[in-house]
């Protein structure tokens, strides 16, 4: 895995979302403007853990044609047009597992993922995937949530490469306002068990959100519906990348 | 609890769900074996519900067909219309001895929505139904059902607008809510350990018609045939017969020609959907394919775990009836013995009426449910 930088700040996209030449625009805007990393969205049907607005990217880029295959060349392409930071590919289980795990973890590999982020593979079905990725060199990134008990903390700790995804709240993606005294928590008692980065997720939509998390001892932050829907309503790269660096600086000051 | 069925089933949810998950299962194991609940449960299933159903020699519709004594476990006759009832009483009990104030279930047809408003009504338990809007324009009468029972239809606009994006909609309300929310699934599908207990609340089924079958016939059935839509009213019917000599069929929807849901017969493949590993219908890429039938029920794009697995050991045999053939059986059981069946059933005749001309054979159909809430969309389809 490429190495992260921390406070790490970490943009989820749906690639595709509306076309290929939007994504690859926009993620260049934000590294240039501060991404330490890239959570990149591939596409599936029946998105479970997300809410709305990840739910209409999905459509949009689905309705776009997007495929895995061509999410991978995307990303191939990105890594030849010299985009260095962190990628680890988001989507659902079916897709690899459809694909066949070998298979598709070995093409991941290739296009230049650094690792996978799963929401419907808990550790306990994890085994295939994982050990997969440990052949590539590839990280399948666990999360962590608010719920858990510390038997299950530390089994999923255990377990972990690359860094740990904090959910902030019990529920599914959807940017909110606020911030949850149980995540708070959730990061402090992991901090105190690993060395890992804990990257926190799940409803982050401000500056304000953010440093206090990462004031609280989280190593990053990840934002994706918030980015959706400001560059869905305003058909614009360049707010993103206003919004990206106003959140970078804020994530550096609160180091 | 086993996980798994051979390589089928698992537990393929969000972190957050493993807790929610682990907690169900361990409650759901106490009131296995517990007396007051089984009880509880059973008095309800019969004063309430109207249990046991008859095992009906279907005799002119025997003699029409030629392919050897039909018996119908008529499911038709509970409360509410349909074996959906079963599994909704038995979990909204569960949900309550877990303190839980709200349940929420999926529908396709409507039948799980109003079995799940009616056990809620009964029970004083709040009540959030998701429905895809396709499914909710052509069952429009049980969305009317369900309103009246007290219960908040939410009707579902995303992807096919059928049962598979109301499932995905209430697992989302599941994931967020599930400290004072049960979700009460519908059929033998979803995680761990949902497809085990809706199969052992609908295994009454079975159970039944093992002993009312011996009494009227002094020996097993030759053939059970059931329709399969996520797979419940199929497994309850199975499973008490599992070890016994006895053929088993299950009906899928064939559909229309073009399109249809067609799981274990058809072009599907293993997959990951819904929290478990079983069959689904998906394009080459894995994205998961819409599908269709006339009967609301059976249009789902996957089937509950245990099937996939008795159709790998051969232990059952899966088929399918298409539109217009379960359409001619919704006719034919009308006419030859006055009995309407759902659409979903209807399938399962259908098959029967395709089969081999045999004189000695005996033949269980499970009648999962009567026709009432088809007769306004067939009155259309047959003008
Ligand atoms: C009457 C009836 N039969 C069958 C089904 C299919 O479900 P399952 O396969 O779980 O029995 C439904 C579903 O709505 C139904 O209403």
């Amino acid at each position: 895995m490429r190495e992260l930088k921390k406070p790490a700040l970490m943009p989820y996209v749906c690639c595709g979302d509306p076309n290929v030449q939007f994504t690859k625009k926009l993620i260049k805007a934000m590294v240039a403007n501060g991404a330490d990393a890239i959570e990149l969205g591939i596409p599936f049907s029946d998105p479970m853990a997300d809410g709305k607005t990840i739910q209409e990217a999905i459509t949009r880029a689905l309705k776009g044609g997007m495929t895995p295959g061509k999410a991978l060349e995307m990303l191939k392409e990105l890594r030849k047009e010299g985009v260095e930071v962190p990628i680890f590919i988001m989507t659902y289980y079916n897709i690899p597992f459809s694909s066949g795990i070998a298979n598709f973890t070995k093409l991941a590999k290739e296009a230049g993922a650094d690792g996978f982020i799963i929401p419907d593979l808990p550790i306990e079905e994890s085994d295939e995937l994982r050990s997969a990725c440990d052949e590539h060199d590839l990280v399948l990134v666990q999360f962590i949530t608010p719920g858990c008990s510390s038997e299950r903390l530390e089994k999923i700790v255990k377990n972990a490469k690359g860094f740990l995804y904090a959910v902030s709240v019990l529920g599914i993606t959807g940017a909110r306002d606020g911030i949850s005294e149980d995540a708070i928590e959730l990061i402090k008692r992991t901090k105190k068990i690993t060395e890992l980065p804990v990257v926190i997720g799940f409803g982050i939509s401000n500056e304000a959100q953010a440093s206090q998390y990462v004031k609280a001892g989280a190593d990053g932050v990840i934002i994706g519906s918030k980015i959706a829907k400001i560059y869905s309503n305003e058909n614009s790269v360049e707010e993103v990348a206003r919004f990206c660096s106003a959140v970078k600086e804020k994530l550096q000051k609160s180091k | 609890m086993k996980r798994y069925f051979g390589k089928y089933g698992g537990q393929f949810v969000p972190e957050t769900l493993v807790p929610a998950l682990a907690h169900l299962e361990e409650e759901y194991c106490k009131i296995k074996d517990d007396k007051s609940f089984q009880e509880n449960l059973s008095n309800l299933l019969f004063d309430y519900c109207g249990r046991p159903t008859p095992l009906y020699l279907a005799k002119r519709l025997s003699k029409k067909l030629g392919v050897g004594r039909i018996y119908l476990k008529r499911e038709d006759l509970l409360h509410t219309g349909a074996h959906k009832i079963n599994n909704a009483i038995g979990q909204s009990l569960l949900a309550k001895k877990m303190g839980k104030k709200r349940i929420i279930a999926e529908t396709g047809a409507g039948q799980h929505g109003v079995a799940t408003a009616t056990a809620a009504a009964l029970l004083g338990l709040e009540c959030e139904i998701y429905m895809g809007s396709t499914d909710a324009k052509r069952q429009e009468l049980n969305v009317f059902k369900m309103n009246l029972l007290g219960t908040k239809v939410n009707i579902v606009e995303s992807g096919s607008k059928t049962l598979k994006d109301a499932i995905n909609e209430a697992l989302r309300d599941y994931t967020a809510n599930f400290k004072d929310t049960h979700y009460l699934i519908g059929s033998a599908l979803g995680p761990h350990p949902y497809p085990t207990i809706v199969r052992d609340f609908q295994s009454v089924i079975g159970i039944e018609a093992k002993k009312q079958i011996l009494e009227k016939e002094g020996k097993l059935p030759d053939c059970l045939v059931a329709c399969v839509g996520g797979g419940s009213n199929a497994i309850g019917l199975f499973s008490a017969f599992l070890d016994e000599p006895v053929e088993m069929i299950g009906v899928e929807a064939g559909g229309n020609g073009k399109q249809h849901a067609e799981r274990l017969t058809g072009k599907a493949r293993e997959g990951v959907l819904h929290g478990m590993k079983s069959y689904f219908l998906q394009d080459e890429n894995g994205q998961i394919q819409n599908t269709y039938s006339v009967s609301a029920g059976l249009d789902y794009a996957g089937v509950g775990p245990e099937h996939s697995n008795l159709k790998e050991m051969e232990r059952a045999k899966y088929v399918s009836v298409n539109d217009q053939e379960a359409l001619s059986a919704f006719k034919t059981l009308s006419q030859y013995e006055g009995i309407t069946p759902a659409l979903e059933s209807a399938h399962a005749v259908g098959y029967v009426m395709k089969m081999e001309k045999a004189e000695d054979k005996t033949i269980i159909i499970n009648l999962s449910g009567r026709g009432d809430k088809d007769a306004p969309q067939v009155m259309e389809l047959l003008k």
